[in-house]
């Protein structure tokens, strides 16, 4: 039965993470990402699920990417410097097709930072921190609520594409309160893995299906499987050719990119007749969405374009928005990231970065004084 | 394979995968083998299934064993096998769970998973391949070099002292430490027999010879030569002291079960046995 509570993002996370059918966590203590660990230790062993504190995040990553191979719905917590050491093994979860979702609430930083405060400095790292090629979807609540159903949709993603998932999030989410409608597992619809489809001898771990995403055969099945790191074929087989390597990337890649639908979704707020556009994500967005309100009380024809998915990049989305705008403002907890990609897309339009640093979140005020000036 | 005889291992081996990358001379075969008759004979018996067997590996020259195996198994990355295994275990604990790894992968960049799953008295049974070196990397010190001795990033002679895991291990509460070589074969089978039948922590180190990266390196022309040096230094003792443990190249090192107790595993402490 679904039940209305009032918690703060990261209890929402765990969750939804629940909901999803989570059954083994690991982590290791990081602000401000913490409370999410512990009341996951809480609860998650009274459902039949184990939640574990590994000696570092490299310990906890690898051992979410093992618990997936032998049949569990696995997840970790971190924030960037705990982030930091897990894309070691992110990257192993890549290459193994491992499902598993990765919150990163994130802080301000580098190194240790401000460790009780926020950032969107990280958005970068979440998608290209591991080396070599990959695609990673992305998701990035701005609410409580969202944080709870995009936890679900999260571990839907990792199932349905054999891949990690990133919930990102920052500190002053983490710890926003909010009314959330928290679900039970019998209320939410989460994707399965697919299951091998020939029997045993027969099922190769890497080979795809038409949608590029191979069936997933556990630890304890019979089947043999290989986990294998190094670039491999179908079979599991080291193969250090460039005719199997580049089949083997582009395949990485275009399972995500080609199954974008599945993953990238983006909120629009009085888009309708907008000459001026906001793009901004997370903690921020809610900011400029009371700057939207505002100036629209002023009768100046702006609205808000609020991706729930940062990566893949909602490219389509933002152009069909963005076509009819005369200006679009980026609105960033950073020194400019996303605004990167905003500009690659919408190449002929003119694109305002609005960077502000506030170590709580960017107030609506900054925001619009901002905004005002180029009107 | 046809018309050709079996070998009685073979079911264990994706046979089509062979020959192996180890060197001739590299006693990781020898070891691996002996590892395989230890599990046939608890499969046989029926104290073990053929489809709960799971090797995970790290990354080196022993880690590629995973690679081989008929069974699930995992070559992951380097260091991170005992925090892989960890995982596998805690979500399927009726997996028996097989951690095989060089010195460096276990002892060095692994080492702080090593000590914590020691610890814990995760259930796994964790066998590390001692030769000495990075072999795979050609030729690097590693945290079991012993004192002086010239390596490619040591050229005036290593200035560290080795690392005796077997007491490391022993320290932390594992159930199992042992040592075994593969100049004694049949004890790194017997230790790997009964470490298969326990619950907890398990560790067995295997004295290993590298001939072409460690032997050739320090002096040791052929194959042969080191593996008999090897041999003069390895002693067997049947119940010895954790003090007897040093792995001492001037005087050589005691192989034997360092520690054999019953203490519950931590599968068993969060009551998921």
């Amino acid at each position: 039965m679904s039940r209305f509570e009032y918690i703060p993002a990261n209890i929402a996370i765990a969750e939804g993470a629940m909901a999803a059918g989570l059954d083994f966590f690991a982590g290791y203590p990081i602000t401000p990402a913490s409370d999410l660990f512990e009341y996951l230790a809480e609860k998650l062993p009274e459902r039949g699920g184990v939640v574990v504190q590994f000696e570092d995040e490299i310990g906890s990553i690898n051992a979410v990417v093992g618990a997936a191979w032998a049949g569990a719905k696995a997840m970790t917590a971190t924030s960037g410097p705990g982030f930091s050491l897990m894309v070691e093994g992110l990257g192993l979860a890549i290459m193994t097709e491992t499902p598993l979702v990765l919150v990163d609430v994130m802080r301000a930083g580098p190194s240790t930072g401000v460790p009780t405060k926020t950032t969107q400095a990280d958005v970068f790292q979440v998608r290209f921190a591991a080396h070599g090629e990959y695609s990673i979807p992305v998701l990035a609540p701005w609410s409580a609520q969202e944080g709870f159903d995009l936890t679900v949709k999260a571990f839907s993603i990792a199932n349905a594409l054999r891949t990690p998932v990133i919930l990102l999030t920052d500190a002053a989410l983490a710890h926003t309160w909010e009314r959330v409608e928290v679900r039970s597992r019998g209320e939410v619809c989460v994707r399965d893995r697919k299951p091998p489809a020939k029997p045993p001898g027969e099922f190769k771990p890497y080979e795809p299906d038409e949608d590029l995403v191979p069936r997933m055969a556990y630890f304890g099945e019979g089947y043999g499987v290989l986990v294998e790191s190094l670039a491999h074929d179908y079979e599991g087989f080291y193969a250090p050719n460039t005719e199997e390597y580049a089949r083997l990337v582009r395949r990485l890649v275009d399972k995500i990119e080609r199954n974008a639908g599945m993953i990238v979704e983006s909120a629009t707020y009085m888009v309708g007749d907008a000459e001026y556009l906001i793009y901004a994500y997370g903690s921020t967005a809610r900011s400029a969405y009371a700057v939207v309100k505002e100036l629209r009380r002023e009768g100046v024809k702006v609205g808000l374009f609020r991706p729930k998915a940062l990566w893949p990049f909602d490219a389509e989305g933002l152009r069909e928005v963005a076509s009819r705008c005369r200006k679009v403002f980026v609105v960033e907890n950073n020194l400019g990231k996303m605004v990167r990609e905003v500009e690659r897309v919408l190449k002929n339009k003119e694109v305002i970065p609005i960077n502000i640093i506030d170590l709580e979140v960017p107030p609506p005020e900054a925001i619009e004084d901002e905004v005002r000036r180029w009107l | 394979m046809s018309g050709k005889p079996q070998h009685p291992l073979d079911k264990y081996l994706i046979t089509k995968r062979l020959p192996h990358i180890w060197c001739p001379g590299c006693g990781i075969g020898v070891a691996l083998a002996a590892i395989l008759r230890a599990v046939d004979r608890r499969i046989r018996e029926g104290s073990l299934k053929f489809e709960d067997l799971v090797m995970v590996t790290g990354i080196g020259c022993t880690a590629r064993a995973a690679m081989y195996m008929a069974f699930d198994s995992a070559h992951t990355i380097h260091g991170r096998a005992i925090a892989f295994a960890s995982g596998v275990k805690l979500a399927n604990p009726r997996l028996e769970v097989l951690v095989l790894g060089g010195d460096g992968d276990i002892a060095g960049i692994g080492g702080n998973h090593l000590l914590h799953a020691a610890r814990r008295n995760m259930d796994m049974t964790v066998f590390m391949i001692t030769n000495m070196v990075y072999a795979m990397t050609g030729g690097q010190v590693a945290p079991t070099t012993p004192t002086g001795m010239y390596t490619t990033t040591t050229p005036r002679g290593n200035p560290e002292t080795p690392v005796n895991v077997i007491k490391l291990v022993a320290y932390q509460g594992a159930n199992y430490v042992a040592r075994a070589s593969t100049t004694h074969p049949m004890l790194i089978e017997r230790f790997t027999y009964k470490a298969l039948g326990k619950e907890g922590f398990r560790f067995i180190e295997i004295i290993s010879p590298c001939p072409e990266i460690f032997g050739r390196h320090i002096g040791f022309r052929g194959p042969i030569e080191l593996y008999e040096e090897l041999k003069r230094k390895s002693r067997f003792k049947p119940s010895p002291s954790l003090e007897e443990s040093d792995l001492d190249w001037e005087n050589g090192w005691v192989l034997g079960e360092f520690v054999d107790r019953e203490e519950p595993g931590y599968l068993r402490r969060i009551g998921r046995v």
